[in-house]
């Protein structure tokens, strides 16, 4: 599943940067025809992605098959 | 139950007098029960912690939802006047942005609680909501200072959000330090309650000064939509003063005699792998799920209920406030369960439950207060426009321009059921452009008005509904509090217990405050965004949340671990 999960955060940003291609518009009235939300969006879900795909690659290598019992283990 | 119907014998809903009493009960109601638990469990002395900590957190989130419902009135204030919807998503865009930069506070005050300690803190956050929210009700209008007006409202809401995002990090973590293990769940669950408790308290506010009131006298300049952002300062000022009194988290203060705090929480937190791997987890696996279901459930029901269903303002208050007043107690049940049963599948049953109903139930929210449905069957329906005739109330403007005249016609009417269902109906103006004697009706934009309309179709808008459907769509938006309930009433306990104590609240503050600030605060943003694209479906906001939670969901069932664990002291 964790290549699944690495999967979707690219596939997100990828929307993302179409849905903002197809939508800014200087000719246009609406909220989504304008730069500034998508900008926002696009620059907060990055590196949310990006954590994704770090947790779709420690899902892979099987870093979640036993959890840490103790905090010892964490720090 | 102080919650019983004879409470709510609302016979006239449009009596604002009335509201303003079914408010204040509500609020009194509700913190009755409040004081009451704690002061069960006040022999233990768990109570004065939960108290001062949770009174300080229920004022945070008061500080906070007042600006979002007021969002409209602080549009119109604030912002260049224009294109309404424009202005609404401008208000909305800094909402947003006070939610965007709740993880930048929850790394900033995270590390102090972690360096500091706990106590000192989250007395900070306070002050700085506190002087925030007041402030802004202090910001003169555009009109009076210009563009420097929402420059100034902008920044005290980055102050409110950035102070948010120290808050609850350092509550949950006071409290769970505080808390006997076999019932750390029950007492952070207090915690979890000030989130809904702090919308409640301040949708009674705003409806007590809106039931007082005129309508131009609560949106003038400085009217009365300003009082809820001043009455913050009396409340942060007593929150503040039982804040001094309170002492340091015990775990923390053993910790930090030991010398064993840590040096560098950031580093530790998000440069380790094995803690920044179980940051992820938390963040993927449940607040980011739990983030989308508390939004929809207390935030966009009410804007679907106002903007699609088109309720009146204080019926759709109303309606919020008793499900959230029946639903509170709820976190405290799941909270108590997942000391018995674990965490895990609670919060999950939670999102679950939201992924499967939240379109059936948004459905029948909208199918139930169908206006042309109400028309079609028409017996028992009279007319009752403004002058109490049988015809829509008629009015005409004109505007002159060289040597033509547009004269514009309003067509507006109210009806009424036999049951008391009621309604307003408003066609789309329409103009007739009058030149050398001769007039001519045009639509579009040929007449070169731009607004003139050829839309025919009416707007049903400030809907009053009948008693029995009231209730039925308070039962709807219970529902999906409770939905709220279980993923929110377990999760300061888990996200506790999932990190060390040196590094508790920064590494606890960021993933909590990634899922409720950005996934979570988007939720309205994003829905007005998806309804703008695709209008035909006016459900097709609510599938942001829903696949968010299904993701959330499936990650959750997979790698979570169900087990509570005992020992938070390490």
């Amino acid at each position: 599943m964790g290549f699944i999960w690495m999967v979707i955060a690219p596939v997100v940003i990828y929307f993302l940067v179409t849905g903002a291609i197809h939508n800014i518009s200087s000719t246009g009235t609406k909220d989504i025809n304008k730069p500034i939300p998508w900008i926002i969006i696009i620059t907060i879900f990055t590196p949310i992605a990006i954590g994704l795909m770090i947790f779709g690659f420690y899902a892979l290598k099987g870093e979640y098959d036993k959890l840490p019992e103790s905090s010892e283990e964490l720090t | 139950m102080i919650y019983g119907t004879k409470k709510l014998n609302c016979t006239n809903i449009l009596a604002k007098q009335h509201y303003r009493i079914v408010g204040f009960k509500n609020i009194v109601s509700s913190l009755s029960i409040v004081f009451y638990m704690i002061n069960e469990n006040s022999s233990k002395g768990i109570g004065k912690v939960i108290f001062s900590s949770s009174l300080g957190t229920l004022i945070e989130w008061y500080d906070f939802y007042i600006f979002g419902m007021l969002a409209k009135t602080i549009s119109a204030q604030f912002f260049p006047e224009g294109n309404e919807t424009a202005s609404l998503l401008s208000t909305l865009a800094i909402f947003a942005a006070g939610f965007l930069v709740r993880p930048f506070g929850a790394l900033v005050f995270g590390r102090l609680g972690d360096l500091i300690g706990r106590k000192y803190t989250f007395l900070l956050t306070l002050v700085l909501m506190g002087g925030s929210t007041f402030l802004i009700g202090l910001v003169p209008s555009y009109k009076a200072i210009g563009i420097a007006a929402p420059l100034l409202v902008l920044l005290l809401r980055l102050v409110q959000g950035l102070a948010l995002g120290g808050e609850y990090g350092g509550a949950a973590t006071y409290v769970a330090e505080h808390a006997p293990p076999h019932r750390r769940g029950y007492f952070t669950a207090w915690i979890q309650t000030t989130a809904t408790l702090g919308l409640f308290v301040a949708l009674g506010v705003i409806m007590a000064v809106k039931g007082s009131m005129s309508d131009a006298a609560f949106t003038s300049e400085w009217g009365g939509w300003r009082y809820p952002f001043w009455i913050s300062i009396l409340l942060v000022g007593v929150s503040i003063y039982i804040r001094l009194k309170m002492q340091e988290s015990p775990v923390f203060a053993k910790l930090k005699a030991e010398k064993k705090t840590s040096i560098n929480p950031l580093k530790e937190s998000f440069g380790h792998k094995a803690n920044f791997k179980m940051v992820l987890l938390a963040l993927f696996g449940a607040v980011m799920g739990q983030g989308v279901i508390w939004y929809t459930g207390q935030f966009y029901a009410q804007s679907f209920l106002e903007n699609t269903v088109k309720l009146e303002f204080m019926q759709n208050r109303e309606i919020l406030l008793w499900a959230i007043g029946l639903a509170t107690p709820f976190f405290l049940v799941f909270g108590a369960l997942s000391d018995k049963i674990g965490r895990k599948w609670i919060m999950l049953t939670g999102m679950l439950l939201g992924v499967i109903c939240y379109r059936p139930i948004f459905n029948e929210l909208l199918k139930s207060a169908d206006a042309k449905a109400w028309l079609n069957k028409n017996e028992g329906m009279r007319y009752v426009n403004i002058e109490g005739q049988k015809n829509p109330s008629v009015k005409y403007d004109t505007v002159k321009r060289n040597n033509e005249t547009l004269v514009i016609t309003h067509v507006k009417g109210v009806w009424q059921l036999s049951d008391g269902i009621k309604f307003t109906e408003t066609y789309a103006d329409t103009g007739a452009l009058v030149n050398n004697g001769n007039a001519k009706t045009y639509y579009g934009d040929q007449s070169g008005f731009l607004w003139v309309s050829k839309d025919k179709k009416p707007v049903y808008s400030d809907k009053v509904l009948t008693t029995g459907l009231k209730w039925k769509f308070i039962g709807l938006v219970w529902i999906m509090i409770i939905f709220v309930t279980m993923v929110y009433g377990p999760v300061a306990a888990f996200l506790v217990e999932l990190f060390p104590t040196k590094i508790r609240y920064t590494s606890m503050s960021l993933p909590y405050h990634i899922g409720n600030g950005v996934f979570g605060g988007l939720v309205p943003f994003i829905a007005t965004l998806l309804s703008a694209t695709f209008t035909t479906d006016p459900l097709v906001g609510l599938w942001y949340p829903i696949g968010v939670a299904a993701l959330c969901f499936v990650i959750g069932a997979l790698y979570l671990n169900n087990k509570i664990d005992k020992e938070v002291n390490d």
